[in-house]
């Protein structure tokens, strides 16, 4: 296996989501990660990625967010359709 | 009367609730309204350009789920029932307001050298979830982001990300294949990344 060549940084990029989400085989998976230990580039690339999703979701869905008190003009007008 | 604090029967997705919306009470609708509200509108708000279109959509939905009513399945909550029906209304109302032309998604995508090499080398950030979180601006910084996305690729990775619908849900949701919905999830999250990318190096 050390005498193969290095999947390219474009094939880790590539699939960089399925392999976060453990869908590549087992064989493959090997592949990333002989590549990612010498591509510190594609390592950063990995970690940004990761971090870029955390960063949506704790920005747009998290626990800290607060949530306002329904506008009372909109309950109004909603009510006024349905009831 | 209409009471602030449901009681325990009468809490969203409480059978009582659910007969009476059934039976067409309205002040079972009007508590299903304000208590469900708040939390509907943050989620349209994210899926909207303005707040008056996150407004307008809730109140299609909320006319959409008084309709089907009967459709419900007791077995299920309301909140996660009425959750859906306001992404429907959202995703409605973005294909008929749909931008022309969408903003071309490859700009943001990573270059390749002919060796397969990145093109520039990405470098670690100094900042996570974490410290976004505790700094306001960064936070206004990274939702400003995902408003700049093309909407083809930033109600994808809502619908995934944010919402945390399996793929299989989304592509229906969208009339796309489960493949589409995999490529414009990991294509949209490339482009936020390379949206953020320049704010969050370590430049230290």
């Amino acid at each position: 296996m050390a005498d193969r060549p290095y999947l390219p940084c474009t094939e880790i990029i590539g699939f960089l989501a399925d392999y976060l989400d453990g869908e590549l085989s087992p064989e493959r998976k090997l592949e990333f990660e002989r590549h990612l230990a010498v591509c510190p580039s594609c390592v950063a690339y990995l970690e940004t990625y990761r971090e870029t999703i955390r960063m949506a979701r704790a920005t747009t869905n998290g626990p800290r967010i607060p949530i306002d008190d329904a506008p009372e003009d909109l309950i109004r007008a909603i009510l006024s359709v349905v009831k | 009367m209409f009471m602030n604090t449901p009681s325990r029967q009468e809490r969203p997705g409480g059978d009582n609730l659910v007969a009476r919306l059934r039976s067409g009470d309205g002040s079972a609708f009007e508590m299903l309204v304000r208590t469900q509200t708040p939390a509907l509108l943050r989620v349209a708000r994210r899926f909207m350009h303005s707040e008056e279109d996150a407004r307008d959509a809730l109140q299609d939905a909320f006319i959409s789920a008084f309709r089907s009513i009967g459709a419900f399945e007791e077995s299920a909550q309301i909140s996660t029932w009425l959750h859906r029906i306001v992404i429907n209304a959202c995703l409605m109302r973005l294909r008929t307001q749909r931008r022309h032309p969408e903003e071309d998604i490859e700009k943001y995508l990573p270059k390749f050298l002919e060796d397969g090499h990145q093109a520039e080398p990405s470098a670690p950030w100094c900042e996570t979830a974490e410290t976004v979180l505790q700094r306001t601006e960064l936070c206004g910084l990274v939702r400003r982001c995902i408003e700049q996305l093309p909407d083809t690729y930033r109600v994808v990775l809502l619908l995934r990300d944010i919402e945390e619908l399996p793929t299989e849900d989304v592509a229906q949701m969208l009339g796309v294949t489960p493949n589409a919905v995999k490529i414009r999830l990991h294509r949209g999250r490339q482009a936020l990344r390379a949206l953020l990318d320049p704010h969050m190096r370590d430049i230290a």
